[in-house]
């Protein structure tokens, strides 16, 4: 089960909904068999800041950049028309390479009828692996200035066993859980991260910029043919405009948070919501236990 | 000679366009004759690199010279590399942009004018 913790706008607690959801399956021993947090705000990841991990593990990831061996090259254009992001131009004495337009796909590699053009890796950033308890964590941390997110996420979300490691999955049980804090925005960085979950939790605040970008992330969910639940953070400040557009939709509200000073505070101190707010533990074993519901509902019997 | 203007529209008479990626039309001008081909910019609406697309689209159709507003980093990257000179135009008509060429009055661009528009 993997279940992505989106939101469109930044700033909705997409952090806090994903680790109160962690740490309270984590302290339910039935739901612990295999815990994986993955933060995929690869640009500005936050998670470890609530949950404390110890990392053990660091890992540069790299893209294959082309390196065209000018002495074999015949200046075909061949692999600049391979290019979708016209990161070569091959002119009649010269190839030019724009690293910065490079999605290190490797198609001008493979596509070169000449072999002359060789990779070398590119740096974009480094996985950082850990646990805390029962959970295993990872997040992708991208250097500053690379412009493509993508693949360092992919690696991340590589780190997800994969589904024929968990025949109970089929049951909808609790094994083999991942937990997903995706960036904000509905970007390319947000669909790399929702693309292949079971379920998204869309949290939002119950103001008209909370809905304006509900409304997108949930056409992202719909264009990905992930299902989607909705959790309203500060409930109770703002208008009805969020529920309205749930009720509209058919879209499950799944958990309520009201603005809670309490809450607020503990956040300012880097602690997570259900340690300051123990009740909550329940609420979030509650919420997954909907979503299951939710997916088994919505899964026809083979 | 073969030159390239960055244009508003697809005849002599278009406004100059003011940026060299994503203009509309490219008139691909005989300096000669003052005859004339206008190609719409395949690369006007691509979500990065139209200025590489645009030059190479331009370079492979033998211009020798383009005359436009704004020239990218990536788009002078590869006019450069493929020896293909840009020259500074600040409005007019196409034609208007192609006399003062062959007048020698347009000023010839030493590097990038443009951050590049994405």
């Amino acid at each position: 089960m993997i279940i992505a913790v989106a939101s469109g706008k930044g700033g909705t607690g997409k952090t806090t909904v994903a680790v109160s959801l962690a740490l309270s399956l984590a302290a339910d021993a039935q739901e612990t068999a295999d815990l994986l947090f993955l933060d995929c705000d690869v640009e500005e990841p936050n998670a470890h800041l609530l949950l404390k991990p110890a990392i053990r593990r660091r890992q540069e990831v790299a893209i294959p950049m082309p390196v065209v061996d000018e002495a074999r090259c015949t200046h075909c254009g061949h692999c600049a028309k391979v290019c979708q992001y016209h990161a070569l131009v091959v002119l009649p004495s010269k190839v030019l390479i724009f690293a910065e337009l490079c999605h290190g796909c490797g198609g001008c590699t493979l596509e070169c009828p000449e072999k002359a053009i060789g990779e070398m890796p590119h740096v974009i950033g480094v996985i950082e692996e850990g646990a805390v308890g029962p959970i295993h964590f990872a997040h992708g941390i991208l250097n500053v200035g690379e412009p493509m997110p993508g693949p360092l996420i992919r690696q991340l979300k590589r780190r997800i066993p994969s589904r024929g490691a968990y025949p109970e999955r089929s049951e909808w049980g609790s094994a083999g859980l991942t937990i997903i804090d995706a960036p904000p925005g509905t970007a390319c960085p947000v669909v790399e991260t929702v693309r292949g979950a079971d379920f998204c939790l869309l949290v939002t605040e119950p103001t008209p910029f909370g809905l304006h970008d509900l409304r997108l992330a949930v056409e992202v969910c719909r264009q990905l043919a992930v299902p989607a639940g909705v959790v309203v953070n500060r409930d109770g400040i703002g208008d009805r405009g969020v529920d309205d557009f749930c009720a509209t939709e058919g879209l499950p509200i799944l958990l309520r948070i009201p603005l809670d000073r309490r809450i607020a505070e503990a956040y300012a101190e880097g602690v997570p919501l259900v340690t300051v707010r123990q009740k909550y533990r329940q609420r979030f074993t509650d919420l997954y236990r909907r979503i299951l519901a939710l997916r088994r509902a919505q899964t026809p019997p083979e | 000679m073969k030159v390239v203007v960055s244009a508003m529209g697809s005849e002599l008479e278009a406004a100059v366009s003011p940026v060299f990626g994503r203009c509309p039309y490219y008139v691909f001008v005989d300096t000669d004759n003052m005859q004339f081909e206008a190609v719409s910019n395949p690369a006007i609406s691509a979500p990065g690199g139209a200025g590489i697309q645009a030059a190479q689209f331009v370079v492979e159709r033998g211009v020798q010279a383009v005359l436009t507003g704004n020239v990218g980093p990536n788009a002078f990257n590869v006019l450069q590399a493929a020896g293909v000179p840009a020259y500074t135009v600040t409005g007019g008509a196409v034609r208007e942009a192609v006399e003062a060429y062959k007048a020698g009055k347009l000023p010839g661009m030493a590097g990038p004018n443009s951050s590049g528009l994405r």
